[in-house]
């Protein structure tokens, strides 16, 4: 019993040091002047989508319920605390605490949004589950393409249709613009910031996985009616799981929100393929490995910047890679291959016939 | 009048819904996996047969063959070597992200060989428009065609499905794989078969669809094949009534929310009504409901 | 007083009567089987008794409680465990996990509490270490604590599953062929521990087997189902030289 704690601990202290030791190395590189401008442009986003895997990996490999939406919750997020930073931006002069208060408010709203989905989806399961999950994220995405928001003496007004019918006094100011989305958002977002974020997500999902709570949401991922018959409340859980993975998606929807110039609810940051790209993070890092989520995520992320030199073979290659690593990792006969002429296994064959 | 006519588009849309959703719902009846690729060889079957017409010069109906026959090997191609040696693989996720790998590859490739400009797509059909009710309601040729084409698809598909031995083979595999082949049944042919078909029906959809909608460039397909699953999963997946149904409903939502609603939002009300009918019907509108057994 | 107390209890499925009028009284501490042939409607029965099933007609009472309209995670609550003919354990997760899983509603810390580490977490699990610790060694399953259920041997899953039964602290447990796939040595040893559990926990037992030398070995009671109703009931020797039961269960 000690020797499995032991072995839990363990393993999430490697997590965390591995994340410290990446931002100690990076920010040690940058102080040396020798990261490129467009290496330094990738810092966040690796934390961001690093956090944005961990999350879905808590609901795809913990709940063990497939989701092809975690975009829309990072978009919820994103529109949410950028919303809230450009409404506080002159009563809340003092960074961090603004900041900080607008990740709570993204991951508070999406982690909402998480619950109100969570609840119709309940009945459903698998395939069923995951094109409902897609269709959620399409249509936060499609809704705040058209929503216009905007500020005047008398609050805040909203429409879904222009600027002009908001009816706001002549020195209102229109923060949410439609299809161009919020532009001029305070850019507070750091590489430091990330890494804090992406440690607290991983220390928020670490220990929910070890705990009651946790539990519950395994055994409901390994067999449904083995722990309904055990009294295990089916419907709490996964709606815990979904709310806490759409809160974490939130906050690195915030994270993003601050890190740009602007922010749109496009369908190459916020669509289905989003949603779809972090999926692929979460099984090439491996299901249910939270460790493994952020070195794919981040890999895999930093991968077709860095092959830009390849220019329109660069995604053909990925592709390639792609599915290369997917029929070697995971079909049955790759598996006995790799078995049968594994190192270890050539090892311990040897040392066998030495023992004749 | 009006009303009439959206409808009329909404049942022609919907009707190359239905063919590319066929596909889904055969090769997620037979081999239980979802291929995100099929819109993606729609877009290539669009290519080809563009290429047939302009390069070759090719006239209508033999570039239409050019297309199936060459959407027909890519997908019989790409069962045999993305989807197969993952068939019994420890997750089902994993031929799922071989899929989008696959979708990944083919946008890719296209764009390679077509470049990324959006082309267009010549409207072929040279028959008359329809003029009903004295000039009020004018029904074009494309949509005729489409829908046409959709009901012979469906009443032969059908009949396959019903009347042949492979048909029965088919519906075998979908129902139990290990009790198939020991009944004799060739597995591994029946589920390429499948995957032979539902590329030669997106051979045929894209041909449709791009010819009612002619602006074509390698991320074309991606969407269309979206929805199209969306239909099948509306429908219930699994069903080919279904597929049918689902992606004629589809289609009429879609055109009546661009017109009465907002052009913006129909996409988002398609699936809100998708939610609604799976929360109504976790199964979809056809769908069998299966109990776990304990 | 009857731990169980089931009268009239039906259900069908389509035009099938899968379970018609069945009724059942198991006196507290008592070991009881439940034998039928294939398709008699015995699994059926205990998906009725677990709320997997809601039945048609019938009442059930367990310990002077009415149960019959509760859902499954209340009826767990009430007192009822069960282990699965399939046997259905957490694989991918410990075996000392699975027993804890089961001590789930006897416990209780916030989320808060687990994300955090605080005091009240750490109390917790601590009893909760300790009590599944305590199962596993009666079970004999303490030296594979760590180990994933997925990779315990066959016979082990099968006690795993009584194990985080009784986990839940039920009043009444119920055993789906236990001694399925099992060779005559290990039906052998699963009886003591059968026996073992009755006494060490003062247990009552409802089981279904088809193995006639374990059911005529420790099953001090019968219910033969056939057809989705009781054939006969009573003491075990009087129901195995029923002649409808040896006609009915052993074919003409």
């Amino acid at each position: 019993m000690g020797k499995k704690f032991d072995k839990t601990a363990k393993s999430n202290a490697i997590t965390y040091g591995m994340v410290v030791v990446a931002w100690l190395v990076m920010m040690a590189l940058q102080q040396a002047g020798m990261l490129s401008s467009s290496t330094v442009g990738l810092l966040v986003p690796v934390c961001i989508y690093s956090i944005m895997a961990v999350s879905l990996n808590l609901t795809v490999g913990i709940l063990g319920d497939l989701s092809l939406g975690q975009a829309g919750f990072m978009c919820v997020g994103a529109f949410a605390s950028a919303l809230f930073t450009n409404l506080v931006q002159d009563s809340i002069s003092f960074t961090p605490v603004r900041f900080t208060l607008a990740i709570l408010v993204g991951a508070l709203v999406a982690g909402v949004f998480g619950l109100l989905i969570g609840i119709p989806v309940l009945r459903l399961s698998g395939d069923y589950l995951a094109i409902v999950t897609l269709a959620f994220g399409e249509i936060i995405k499609n809704f705040l393409n058209i929503l216009y928001v905007g500020k005047d003496s008398h609050g805040l007004h909203f429409s879904i249709k222009d600027t002009m019918s908001l009816g706001m006094e002549p020195d209102g100011v229109v923060i949410i613009k439609g299809a161009q989305g919020i532009t001029g958002t305070s850019r507070d977002a750091t590489f430091t910031i990330g890494i804090i974020l992406l440690l607290i997500s991983l220390f928020i999902v670490l220990r929910l996985i070890q705990s009651r709570d946790g539990r519950a949401i395994r055994s409901i991922r390994d067999n449904r009616i083995a722990a309904e018959s055990i009294g295990i409340n089916i419907t709490k859980y996964k709606l815990l799981a979904l709310t806490v993975s759409a809160a974490i998606a939130g906050m690195a929807g915030a994270l993003y929100a601050h890190n740009y110039n602007s922010l749109a609810a496009t369908s190459a940051k916020f669509g289905y393929n989003m949603s779809i790209m972090i999926l692929v993070y979460v099984v090439l890092g491996g299901i249910g490995n939270i460790r493994g989520s952020v070195i794919a995520a981040t890999l895999l992320y930093v991968l077709p910047e860095k092959l830009r030199f390849l220019q329109s073979y660069r995604m053909l290659i990925y592709a390639i890679v792609l599915i290369v690593v997917m029929l070697f990792s995971w079909s049955p006969k790759a598996r006995d291959f790799r078995e049968r002429y594994s190192l270890k296994r050539l090892i311990h064959k040897n040392t066998a016939k030495e023992a004749e | 009048m009006s009303f009439l006519s959206y409808l009329i588009n909404g049942v022609s849309l919907g009707s190359i819904y239905a063919i590319i959703a066929l596909g889904y719902t055969m090769v997620y009846g037979i081999a239980k996996m979802l291929n995100f690729a099929h819109g993606d060889v729609i877009m290539i079957g669009a290519f080809v047969m563009l290429s047939a017409l302009n390069t070759m010069s090719l006239p209508l109906i033999p570039a239409v063959l050019v297309a199936v026959v060459a959407c027909t090997v890519l997908g019989v191609v790409i069962e045999r070597v993305a989807y197969r040696p993952l068939r019994n693989a420890a997750s089902p996720l994993a031929v799922l992200i071989t899929a989008i790998g696959v979708s990944y590859l083919l946008q890719n490739v296209a764009l390679l060989i077509f470049g990324a400009n959006t082309v267009s797509f010549p409207n072929k059909i040279t028959l008359p428009a329809l003029s009903l009710a004295g000039g009020n309601l004018v029904i074009s040729s494309v949509t005729i065609v489409t829908i046409v084409a959709c009901v012979v698809i469906m009443i032969a598909l059908l009949l396959f499905i019903n009347k042949t031995k492979a048909g029965q083979a088919m519906l075998a595999v979908s129902e139990d794989k290990g009790a198939a082949q020991l009944m004799g049944i060739n597995v591994d042919g029946t589920i390429a078969l499948t995957f032979a078909i539902g590329s030669a029906l997106a051979a045929i959809a894209g041909f449709l669809l791009f010819t009612a909608y002619p602006s074509l460039d390698p991320y074309k397909g991606a969407m269309p094949g979206i929805k199209a699953f969306v239909a099948a999963v509306f429908g219930g997946i699994g069903s080919v009534p279904g597929a049918m149904i689902g992606g004629v409903l589809l289609g009429i939502i879609e055109i009546l929310a661009k017109a009465y609603i907002s052009s913006q939002l129909s996409d988002a009300i398609v699936f809100g009504v998708l939610i609604v009918v799976l929360i109504v019907k976790p199964t979809g509108l056809l769908g069998k409901k299966i109990q776990e057994k304990v | 007083m009857a731990m169980l107390e089931v009268k009239n209890l039906g259900i069908s499925f389509g035009g099938l009567r899968a379970v018609n009028g069945f009724n059942i009284t198991i006196q507290e501490g008592e070991l009881y089987g439940l034998i039928g042939p294939n398709g008699a409607g015995k699994t059926t029965v205990f998906n009725l008794l677990t709320g997997v099933y809601k039945p048609d007609t019938g009442s059930i009472v367990l310990d002077g409680k009415d149960i019959t309209t509760l859902h499954a995670i209340d009826i767990s609550k009430a007192g009822i465990a069960r282990t699965f003919q399939n046997i259905r354990l957490f694989k991918n997760m410990t075996v000392l996990d699975n027993v804890k899983t089961g001590l789930h509603n006897k416990h209780e810390y916030s989320f808060l509490a687990g994300i955090f580490h605080t005091p009240a977490y750490q109390k917790v699990e601590k009893q909760m270490n300790e009590q599944a610790m305590e199962l596993l060694k009666v079970f004999e399953l303490d030296q594979h604590a760590d180990t994933l259920a997925a990779n315990l041997p066959y016979g082990e899953q099968r006690k795993l599953e009584i194990a985080r039964a009784m986990a839940t602290e039920p009043k009444l447990l119920l055993l789906d062929e236990p001694a399925a796939g099992m060779n005559p040595n290990e039906t052998q040893a699963l009886m003591d521990m059968i026996r073992f559990v009755q006494s060490h926990f003062h247990m009552t037992i409802l089981l279904i087997e088809h193995d006639m030398r374990l059911v005529s070995g420790i099953c001090e009671e019968l219910t033969v189902l056939n057809f989705g109703e009781v054939l006969a009931q009573g003491k075990t020797a009087d129901v195995l030289h029923n002649p409808q039961v040896i006609t009915a269960y052993l074919g003409e």
